[in-house]
């Protein structure tokens, strides 16, 4: 590469940061070239439009909504609309408590929605089963145990900022290629 | 009507009704076997009216079960609650899914869960619990499953 082309380029890390194209921009006169992964584009690409599906069982739903609403407002970084069928769904935010009635139906829902799917585990319920770990007969322990989570949130219900952070680290999961699904499988999976 | 005069009329309709005073509402505490037929007074009573049953509940004391009725008049805007004490073995009283419909679904529930009998209900099977479920009554104070519960 000789050195004035050098100069024309602008050298970006391949992932993190919001926004950030994942690849080095040559300028030349006249046009210009793009070196890159088509990988890497594609998680960039991927990771900037991922609706979330319409789906809330209990109070962590309120500040879904809130997140959805006017004033947090998660359209501006890709989450355009929550969507009512896991057919166009693209992560699932399960908000709130899962109980065994409801756990077969989670499933379902994770099942139907397409590849490539990401799940958000909101609050303390679906980390844990929180408030309702002991001396329930009918909470499930975790919707981990049902359907596998990249990202959980803390909280009871967790404050609208702590989902959008949770919303934007899972871009960034999924810009570094880190998520459950982009990860190759371990020797145990693949028996 | 008001509290005073409730108090009267009822014990006009039952003598030996225990009334309670200091909650919300009045207080009544009947017998069992006293139900039925007072039930359908409290119902059809011109005065009375209470045409509306907003609550129907039940509470495990450990050493016995009370069935709590909140009723409602929309005519009068005046409201009571019944209580009645059951046997912890074997609870059961009877139905008022004939008098207000609105029970039915509620004893249903309390069937589920706390394994009251409601004598002559018209469909007494599990309301929001599973198949699978009959008879474990999971919100007795002495109920243990231990697949499901982590004991603290």
């Amino acid at each position: 590469m000789s050195d004035e082309i050098k100069n024309m380029t602008s050298e970006v890390p391949s992932s993190g940061g919001q926004g950030v194209f994942p690849g080095q921009v040559h300028e030349l006169p006249g046009g210009g070239i793009v070196l890159s992964k088509l990988d890497d584009v594609i998680n960039w690409a991927r990771s900037n439009s991922l609706w979330p599906l319409t789906f809330a069982t209990s109070c962590c739903g309120i500040e879904y909504m809130a997140v959805a609403g006017a004033k947090y407002d998660f359209s501006r970084f890709g989450f355009e609309v929550a969507r009512a069928s896991p057919r166009q769904a693209d992560v699932i935010i399960i908000a709130g408590t899962i109980v065994n009635k409801m756990a077969p139906v989670l499933k379902r829902l994770y099942d139907q929605m397409g590849d490539p799917k990401y799940v958000i585990a909101m609050g303390a319920c679906a980390i844990s089963g929180g408030p309702f770990f002991y001396n329930t007969y009918s909470v499930v322990k975790g919707a981990d145990h049902v359907i596998p989570v990249d990202v959980y949130v803390a909280g009871c219900p967790p404050r609208p900022e702590a989902l959008l952070h949770a919303l934007i680290s899972l871009q960034n999961k999924i810009k570094d290629g880190l998520t459950r699904e982009q990860l190759p499988l371990s020797p145990e999976e693949v028996k | 009507m008001n509290v005073e005069e409730l108090k009267i009329k009822i014990s006009e309709l039952l003598p030996g009704a225990v009334l309670e005073e200091g909650g919300q509402w009045l207080t009544i505490n009947i017998e069992p076997n006293q139900w039925p037929a007072f039930a359908k007074q409290l119902r059809n009573d011109t005065n009375l009216y209470f045409d509306f049953l907003f609550c129907l509940t039940c509470i495990d004391w450990k050493t016995h079960l009370t069935m709590v009725y909140h009723l409602d008049s929309t005519k009068f805007r005046h409201n009571i609650v019944v209580k009645s004490k059951l046997d912890v073995a074997t609870p059961a009283i009877e139905t008022v899914s004939n008098i207000w419909r609105t029970a039915e679904f509620h004893e249903r529930e309390v069937y589920e869960m706390f394994g009251v009998n409601f004598i002559n209900h018209p469909d007494l099977r599990l309301l929001i619990l599973p198949d699978g479920w009959e008879g474990k009554n999971p919100l007795r104070k002495d109920f243990e499953d231990p697949i499901n519960m982590i004991r603290l």
